[in-house]
Parts: C-alpha cells; sequence; structure tokens
C-alpha cells in the first residue's frame, strides 16, 4: 500500500532534499518516489503510528490555531480590565501595547516553526528499531540553513529595533498636540511609603491620589525622597523610576474617563506592597470644580506636616490646598540635585 | 501564625516559628552529621579525602553537593513565598520576613546554586575532556571552592543569627545603605558574596589557564568538545565580569561600615552608579551560568543522536560572540531608570542581537538531532525540555528588549516569568542534563531512568503551571517583590495556580533525591566508563577516573577524538602500554585552602557585626596561610611507575 504525502509534508521535505543535495536534488517526482518506496517498507504498526502522528499532528495544528487565535483575541480587545497592559486608557498605553503586539507577530514567527520543527525532528528520528528514516551521522554543514537562521532573526531585529527606537524617541516627547492643548504638569515625590502629588500651577497637593483632566497631556515630574521607587500606573502607560536627587518627567494622558489603579514598581523595604495610589480621570469641567474645592476646603501641608510626610508609615489619601513654597525643588536638591543639573534646570524651569 | 515581628536575642533571631524549627534542624543535622562520622570512624577519611583534596574530581563533586543541598534550601525559600502569595491578604509570613526569604532566593540560587553547579561541571568534565591529569593550580582550585563553601556559609546562617539581607538580591542602594537597612542583615550579603566572588576569579584564571595550555598534544583549539570551549566562554566573562561586582559591594560595605557617601542619598552620593555596577557585572553573570549549559546540550544532543554536532564552526563563534555582546547590554535592567533616549535605544538593539547567536544554537542542536538517532535516555530528555521552554523564555526576552514596551513590563511578574524561564528551563535544566550525563563518570554508577522520568515530568510540568501565568499576572500590573497582594484585582486564581505549580517542582525535586538515593542501592553499574557510547575523550576512561585520569596522556588527530576511535575500532590506542607509563606528577593535599576558608568566613562574620579588631585578627590569619604556602617548597610528589601499573591492572585497562 502507498502511503502518500500531504502537500506540505512534501514541500518541507524537498526543501530539505534541496538543501542537503543543492542541484543534485531528484526532481519532485524522483523524491516523491523515494518517500513513497521508504514507506511501503514500513509495518503496520509504524503505519498507524504515523496516521496517528499525523492526525495527531491535525489536532495540534487545530489547536495551535485556536491558541493562537485566542492569544491574538486577548490581546487586541484586552480582554476585560483586569489585563491592565493590555486596556490601554490612553495614548502611551496604547503606542506601548502596539509595539507589544508587534513583537508578538514577530516573534512568532520565529517560536511556531521552532516547535513545530522540534516535534518532527524528535518524532521522526527517534532511536526505534524498525525507523527507517535516513540516518547520516556526519551531516553537520549546511550553508543554506545557516544563512537561513542568521539572515530571518537579523531581519526581524531589524524591523524591531527600528520600530523601537523610533517609539522610544516619540515617548520622550508629549503625546498630543501641546500647541493645542496645554499640558499639565505633577510633581511626584515617592516617600516610605505613600506617594505625594504637588501642583505647581494650583499650589495644591494630594498625598495617594491624583486628579487628572481627560484628553490632556500630564507630565509628571518624578523623584524621591527616599529608596528610589517606580511610578506605574498601567492602564495609563509605562513606569519611570523616581530617583532621589534627579527629576525624571513621564508623559502620561487619559483619554477615557476612570479610576486608574496606580503602585510603586521598585522595592522600597517593608511597606512597598503598601504603596497603591490611584490616578482618577475626569472631564475638563469637573477638574476644574475639583481644584477649586480642593483649594477653598482643604487644610494646608506645613512644613512640619511635610517633613511629616517622611516618616516612615502607611497612611490613607490626604488633601491639601497649599504647600510649603519650592519644596520639590528643594527636596531634589537636597538629595543630590547640584550633581545633576540638566533635570534641575528643566525642573526649575517648570516654576512658572 | 503572623510573623510580623523578627527580633533578636542577643545575635540569634527570635519571634517566628519558623526560624525556631530552622534553629533546631541545623543543631539536629549538626548532631546528626557528627555522630555518623564518629560512629563509623570516619573522621580521617574526612579530613584524607576531601576536606584537604586537591584533586579536580573531589572538588567537582563537592561543589555539587554543595549545590544541590542550597537549590534545597532556596527552594525551600520559593516554597514559602509561593504558600504567602497563594491568596492574598495573608498572614503566613509578615513584610520583614518575606522579604528577608525573597532575597535569600535570589541569592542562594544565582551564587550558590547556580555557580557551584557549573564550577562542578567544570571541574568535573573538563581536565578529562582535554586530556589532562588536573587543573592548572590545583591548590587554587581547592581555595576557590572552600571560599565559596564558606561564603554559603557566611550567607545561609544569617536568617538565625543577626537577620538575613532584605534588600533584594540586587541589593540596589540607597535602600541597602546603612540608614535604610540598618543591622547586619545586608553586611552579610556583601561580605559573603565578596568572599565568594574571589573563588570565582581564581576559578576563571585557573580554568582558562588549563584549557590555554594542558590540553592534550595534538588538540588544536578547533578540536576541542563544546563543552570545553563553553568554558573558555564563561570563564573569560568571569574574568571581566567579577570585579565589577567586587568593587561595587565593597564599596557599598565601606558606606556601611566606614559611612562613607559613595551611594547614599546625601552628602554627594550617587546610587544609581551602584545599579550600573552592579548590572555590569549582572548580565554577563547570567551568561555565565547559561553558557555551559548551552557546552552541555551540544555534548549531550550530538552523543543521544549518534551524530556530529552540527556547524561546530558556528557553535564556537556564536560562543564568544555572545560573550563580548554580553557586556554591552547591561542597562537593559534598567531602562526604565530614565537614561534618556540613546542609552536605551542602544541598548535595547544590543539586547535584540544578543539574542541572534543564541538561537542560533537552538537550530544548530535541531539539525544535530535531524538525520540522527535519538536516544531518549534522561539527559536526552531534559535537553529536549529545554529547547521549547529556552525559546519561549528567549521570546519573552526579545519583548523586554522593546524599552517601551518594557516600561510596562519591568519590575512586574512578567519579568519574574521571564526570568525564572531562562534560569530554570535555561540553567537548571541543563545542570540536570549534565547530572545525569555525567553521573556515571563521577560515581560509577547510572541514575535510574524510572524514577528519572518521575523528577522529569512533576519538574516540567510544575514549572509550566507555576510560571506562565505570571506571564499573564504582570500584564495584570501585579508588581514583583510584594508580600502580599489586595483581593479584587484578579490576580488570585493565577496566583493559586502559580503556587501548585511551585509545590510540583518541589516534587520533582524530591524523586531526584529518591533517585540518586535508590540509584546508590540499585543503580546499574558503569562497567565499561563507558555507559552513553560517547564521542569525548572522558568516555574513554573508567568510571570513576583513577586519581590521575590518564596513564599515559593520549595523542589527538580528530575532534570527537574517541567517536573517531570507535568507528574505526581503534578504541585500544587509548588503552596505555606499560613501556610508555612513566612517574606521574600529581599535587600533594593539602589542608590550608579549608583553613583559608575558615578564616575568611570568621573575618566576614567579625565585619558584619562591626567586630572590626576580631576580623582583622582573622585576616591577618589568611595572610599567614598564604605565606605559608608561599614557603611550602614540597607541594608535589611523583606516583611511581609500579602504583600506576597496579592501579590500571586493576582497572582492567593494561
Amino acid at each position: 500500500m502507498l502511503y502518500s504525502l500531504s502537500p506540505d509534508q512534501e514541500i518541507i521535505i524537498n526543501f530539505l532534499y534541496f538543501c542537503r543535495d543543492g542541484r543534485r536534488a531528484g526532481s519532485i517526482f524522483e523524491n516523491r518516489r523515494r518517500l513513497q518506496v521508504a514507506h511501503f517498507w514500513k509495518d503496520e504498526r509504524r503505519e498507524k503510528g504515523v496516521v496517528a502522528m499525523k492526525a495527531g499532528k491535525v489536532r495540534r495544528r487545530t489547536l495551535t490555531y485556536a491558541g493562537l487565535g485566542a492569544v491574538a483575541a486577548a490581546l487586541l480587545t484586552g480582554c476585560g480590565s483586569q489585563f491592565q497592559v493590555l486596556d490601554p486608557a490612553g495614548p502611551v498605553a496604547r503606542t506601548e501595547l502596539n509595539m507589544i503586539d508587534i513583537s508578538i507577530v514577530l516573534l512568532l514567527i520565529v517560536i511556531v516553526p521552532v516547535i513545530g520543527l522540534l516535534i518532527y525532528i524528535v518524532y521522526r528520528y527517534r532511536d526505534k528499531p524498525g525507523n527507517t528514516a535516513p540516518y547520516d551521522p556526519h551531516f553537520a554543514d549546511s550553508k543554506v540553513m545557516e544563512f537561513i537562521w542568521w539572515g530571518i532573526p537579523i531581519l526581524i531585529v531589524a524591523i524591531l529595533g527600528t520600530l523601537t527606537v523610533r517609539t522610544t524617541i516619540s515617548l520622550a516627547q508629549p503625546p498630543g498636540n501641546t500647541s493645542s492643548v496645554q499640558p499639565l504638569t505633577i510633581e511626584v515625590t515617592s516617600l516610605d511609603w505613600k506617594w505625594l502629588f504637588q501642583y505647581p500651577n494650583g499650589k495644591f497637593a494630594t498625598v495617594n491620589y491624583a486628579e487628572i483632566p481627560v484628553g490632556v497631556p500630564v507630565q509628571f515630574i518624578l523623584t524621591s525622597n527616599a529608596p528610589m521607587n517606580s511610578f506605574w500606573v498601567p492602564r495609563l502607560g509605562g513606569q519611570e523610576y523616581t530617583m532621589p536627587g534627579m527629576a525624571l518627567r513621564l508623559w502620561l494622558q487619559a483619554n477615557q474617563v476612570g479610576d486608574y489603579y496606580g503602585h510603586g514598581a521598585n522595592f522600597t523595604g517593608r511597606g512597598f506592597a503598601h504603596t497603591t495610589f490611584h490616578v482618577i480621570a475626569a472631564p475638563m469641567a469637573k477638574f476644574d470644580q475639583w481644584v477649586k474645592h480642593v483649594k477653598s476646603t482643604a487644610p494646608a501641608l506645613t512644613p512640619t506636616g511635610y517633613k511629616n510626610l517622611a516618616i516612615p508609615n502607611i497612611v490613607g489619601e490626604m488633601t491639601f490646598s497649599s504647600y510649603p513654597a519650592n519644596s520639590f525643588y528643594n527636596t531634589v536638591m537636597n538629595d543630590g540635585g547640584r550633581f545633576m543639573p540638566s533635570t534641575v534646570q528643566e525642573e526649575a524651569s517648570l516654576h512658572h | 501564625m503572623p510573623s510580623s515581628h523578627l527580633s533578636h536575642w542577643g545575635l540569634l533571631v527570635t519571634g517566628d516559628p519558623l526560624i525556631y524549627g530552622a534553629d533546631a534542624s541545623i543543631i539536629l543535622a549538626s548532631v546528626g552529621i557528627v555522630f555518623v562520622l564518629t560512629y563509623f570512624k570516619k573522621w580521617k577519611w574526612l579530613w584524607k579525602e576531601w576536606l584537604t583534596t586537591v584533586d579536580h574530581k573531589r572538588i567537582g563533586i563537592m561543589y555539587l553537593i554543595a549545590a544541590v543541598l542550597m537549590l534545597f534550601r532556596a527552594g525551600t525559600d520559593a516554597l514559602l513565598m509561593r504558600t504567602q502569595l497563594a491568596l492574598p491578604n495573608e498572614h503566613f509570613l509578615g513584610p520583614s520576613h518575606y522579604d528577608q526569604i525573597f532575597t535569600t532566593h535570589g541569592t542562594v540560587m544565582i551564587f550558590f546554586m547556580a555557580m557551584p553547579f557549573i564550577f562542578a561541571l567544570m571541574n568535573i568534565a573538563v581536565p578529562l575532556q582535554i586530556g589532562a591529569r588536573d587543573v592548572a593550580f590545583p591548590y587554587l582550585n581547592a581555595v576557590s571552592f572552600w571560599l565559596f563553601f564558606f561564603g554559603a556559609m557566611l550567607l545561609n546562617i544569617s536568617f538565625v543569627i543577626g537577620g538575613s539581607p532584605a534588600a533584594g538580591w540586587t541589593s540596589y542602594a540607597p535602600l541597602a545603605g546603612l540608614h535604610f537597612s540598618p543591622g547586619p542583615g545586608e553586611n552579610f550579603y556583601l561580605l559573603a558574596l565578596q568572599i565568594t566572588g574571589i573563588g570565582s576569579i581564581a576559578t576563571g584564571i585557573n580554568f582558562l589557564a588549563t584549557i590555554f595550555k594542558m590540553r592534550a598534544p595534538g588538540m588544536t583549539l578547533m578540536k576541542m568538545p563544546l563543552f570545553t570551549w563553553s568554558i573558555v566562554a564563561t570563564n573569560i566573562l568571569i574574568i571581566f565580569a567579577f570585579p565589577a561586582l567586587a568593587v561595587a559591594l565593597a564599596l557599598l560595605l565601606i558606606d556601611r561600615i566606614a559611612g562613607a557617601h559613595f551611594f547614599t542619598i546625601h552628602a554627594g552620593g550617587l546610587p544609581m552608579m551602584y545599579i550600573n555596577m552592579f548590572w555590569i557585572w549582572g548580565h554577563p553573570e547570567v551568561y555565565i551560568v547559561i553558557l555551559p549549559a548551552f557546552g552541555v546540550f551540544s555534548e549531550v544532543v550530538a552523543t543521544f543522536s549518534r551524530k556530529t554536532i552540527f556547524g561546530y564552526k558556528a557553535m564556537v563563534s556564536s560562543l564568544l560572540l555572545i560573550s563580548v555582546a554580553s557586556y554591552f547590554v547591561w542597562a537593559h535592567h534598567f531602562f526604565t531608570m530614565g537614561g534618556g533616549v540613546s542609552v536605551n535605544s542602544f541598548f535595547a538593539v544590543a539586547s535584540m542581537l544578543i539574542g541572534i547567536p543564541t538561537g542560533v544554537k537552538v537550530f544548530n542542536w535541531m539539525f544535530t538531532m535531524y538525520r540522527g538517532r535519538i536516544r531518549m535516555k534522561m539527559p536526552m530528555l531534559w535537553t529536549i525540555a529545554f529547547i521549547p521552554c529556552f525559546v519561549l523564555g528567549g521570546a519573552t526576552g526579545m519583548m523586554l528588549a522593546v524599552a517601551p514596551a518594557d516600561y510596562q513590563y519591568h519590575n512586574s511578574y512578567f519579568l519574574v516569568a521571564h526570568f525564572h524561564e531562562m534560569l530554570i528551563g535555561g540553567v537548571v535544566f541543563g545542570m540536570f542534563a549534565a547530572l545525569y550525563y555525567w553521573w556515571p563518570k563521577m560515581f560509577g554508577f547510572l541514575l535510574d531512568e524510572k524514577w528519572g522520568r518521575w523528577a522529569f515530568w512533576l519538574w516540567n510540568i510544575g514549572f509550566y503551571v507555576c510560571f506562565e501565568p505570571q506571564y499573564a499576572l504582570g500584564l495584570m500590573g501585579m508588581q514583583r517583590r510584594m508580600y502580599t497582594y489586595p483581593a479584587g484585582m484578579g490576580w488570585t486564581a493565577l496566583n493559586f495556580i502559580s503556587t501548585i505549580g511551585a509545590f510540583l517542582m518541589g516534587l520533582g525535586f524530591i524523586f531526584m533525591v529518591w533517585d540518586i538515593v535508590y540509584s546508590i542501592f540499585k543503580g546499574e553499574r558503569d562497567l565499561t566508563g563507558d555507559p552513553w557510547d560517547g564521542r569525548t575523550l572522558e568516555w574513554s576512561l573508567p568510571s570513576p577516573a583513577p586519581h590521575y585520569n590518564f596513564a599515559v596522556i593520549p595523542t589527538i588527530t580528530d575532534r570527537d577524538q574517541w567517536w573517531t576511535l570507535k568507528e574505526q575500532g581503534r578504541q585500544d590506542t587509548l588503552r596505555p602500554q606499560t613501556e610508555d607509563i612513566k612517574p606521574i606528577h600529581m599535587p600533594k593535599n593539602s589542608a590550608k585552602p579549608f583553613l583559608i576558608g575558615i578564616a575568611f568566613f570568621t573575618a566576614g562574620f567579625g565585619f558584619v557585626f562591626g567586630w572590626y579588631v576580631f576580623g582583622a585578627i582573622a585576616l591577618f590569619g589568611v595572610v599567614v596561610l598564604l605565606l605559608a604556602r608561599s614557603f611550602e617548597y614540597h607541594s608535589d610528589y611523583h606516583i611511581p611507575v609500579d602504583e600506576v601499573i597496579h592501579t590500571e591492572t586493576a582497572l582492567g585497562r593494561l
């Protein structure tokens, strides 16, 4: 009984013959005959095994596509708000998710064939009695294969690298058009184990929460008055470290109304697990209302109160209608800012 | 039971039943060991055969035993952590305790499990593979081992005496500085790693000298086995990377004990410089642990496919490319530290490029199997399991290299899943493959296949169940190094599943230990010295190899010399002829490495607690021992021809 191969099995096997034998490889018809003759001499058990393997392969292939489909669906739709990174609420997170998706697609080009090839090779070349697969103990070189598996990865890295560099550059710029929309500046100080948000424009402050207007680019100027933490609001965008003695800028923007989970993302000691905060994005009108409310009703943050925030403890949310002048700048300078003149210059220029 | 309050009674840590349990176990185990040694009258044997040995084979076995014990220790840490994280808001471990546990988990796994494991393999295999009688500096080899051992002891004693470090295995300043981490814990970390680091640098020098100068005649560099090549690359990395760590640790220690301001927040310190220096070592370090695993896979794949390794030259050049490139990627560990666009771009692209030679190796291994005859023995099973795991982990590594995406992954469980996939799927699986592969050569019997398979499947299933959900957890916004997490984030189910996976791996470890115990009594004895039908020189020797390895150093004409000779039916040319045997020059055993280790341990212990005079006296002891060695003129001897003939005849080789 002659056993015939599926078209893609044939293509792969002919390709491999071509790789090994080059132009001396037989024609497709010759190779097909060779394979048929080889298979003709199998015993029935082996045939059943191959048929089962083929069925298994089909099943695996179906499962793979189904699995890939599910993954794609999850990645593309965000699969509910629990997968925060996959459910962007602003342009920065969206850009970063695009890079995640592109990298997955490019890498699947490598992963799927590799794993598929591994399964094929391990099944076909087992040292089982009666295995008629060719045994070539000195086959150790193939310029064509080398070209392929150096070339394709280099190509993938070239594409991914270019996109990465372009995106890295773009993320250092404001996410929107700052000529038409005035960006908001918020100074963030990470402390043990809380977050202080100071609004230099309105000169008010909050602890462990921040409110921002929807659709407005926000530059968070980050520093720390404690071990370095990392400011992360997954649904709005990626994180950036809060470094003592430095003032680092992170652009984020919310395009949807919402209450976004934030957390410290660099270990700062015993209370680190509790460095939670959240960012509330409200429409512009509501935001302005909130600002007015804070400025008129909240208590002031006195210099003593500011110092007390540095005591290592865990507090709830706090709101202040004012804070000690230049406290952010002074904190940066006290913690070593004089060694980072460029960032401090930028920070000083924000005090308009 | 809440353990939020670890306190101290004098030096001893109190306040937690787990600690008391550990105290009891340590005392019981020590008493047990002393009792067994005394009862079986083995003190002299222990001293003569193990504590003072300079034989690379013995030292390799000691490294191996230590690595497996440390795998148990740090694995227990992992199970404790996963138990605490199985459900939200648990109180099994308080924050301080949890922080100490994850710190020691990482530190022990990298420095006291992975490093000794690769040193074990280097010691066991390299001299035999290149046809040498020992390493270039056997005494220094022993010193390296004892420095490692006592460094490990120093760190491990910390959780019952004084308190463990709690700033993460990376120990970032300023958190690890005196102000934010008062107490001896962090000092244990700095001193233990400094001590073991000296040993590592010495090993690097030792093995490079061995491989470059002591190969058998006729074995050119391009005829060496690929495992030996991987050790060349590894040791080049060790020599150039470990000094960076030594400096970083030393400066931080000086900050802590002498009040300097290298990495403090105030008075001119720059914490980010610690991070840079740490990772300049840290990235080459992960290649240091993976390259020997690659070497092992090359050996195993070729042997168990009965086929020449595909693309030997490409394999060598990719090893060297990876070594060089690994120095240019360190900032990918902190893309989010505000390095700026140019810095992040450079390191992102460099990190992607380093994935290319690594991927090439995977293809080479697969095409070695292609058109071979694959035998599914334990080493090969571990190798085949490594490939999909490592490919997935490498792919997520490429994803992490995309700096803008990394802003979302960094320090989340996505990162944790990635590096565990590389370290377990790559390094640990490689070490297990090597364990099964070279076990007969070390001990003269094989490890049982059946129990090995139980361990294998538990480890594999456990690994995927534990870590694949963690990728999802990272994308759900869960950060690493949190001792607990709130309910309502959607993280509970995946954390629980992950914990199950961790326990499956623990079960796998137990089966492995059982495999070893079972095989000691019932394992198939290796009577030929070549149980796997191997390709390289070590399989031409009996198992275990005699003290001097080769009675007559062979002359090499081909790569995979042993296999070539077998193909041509000329194996007997490697058997010694009586007339060729000459007196064999061997180094004497020495107690000084062990004593130097004790001196360093004592000094380290003193400096941890600020007993500077005590510590200085112990360091003086080190100097005295070094001087004593310098004036030792009779540190070697010759094995007479009669003894060699006698041993070879008893082994059936003459």
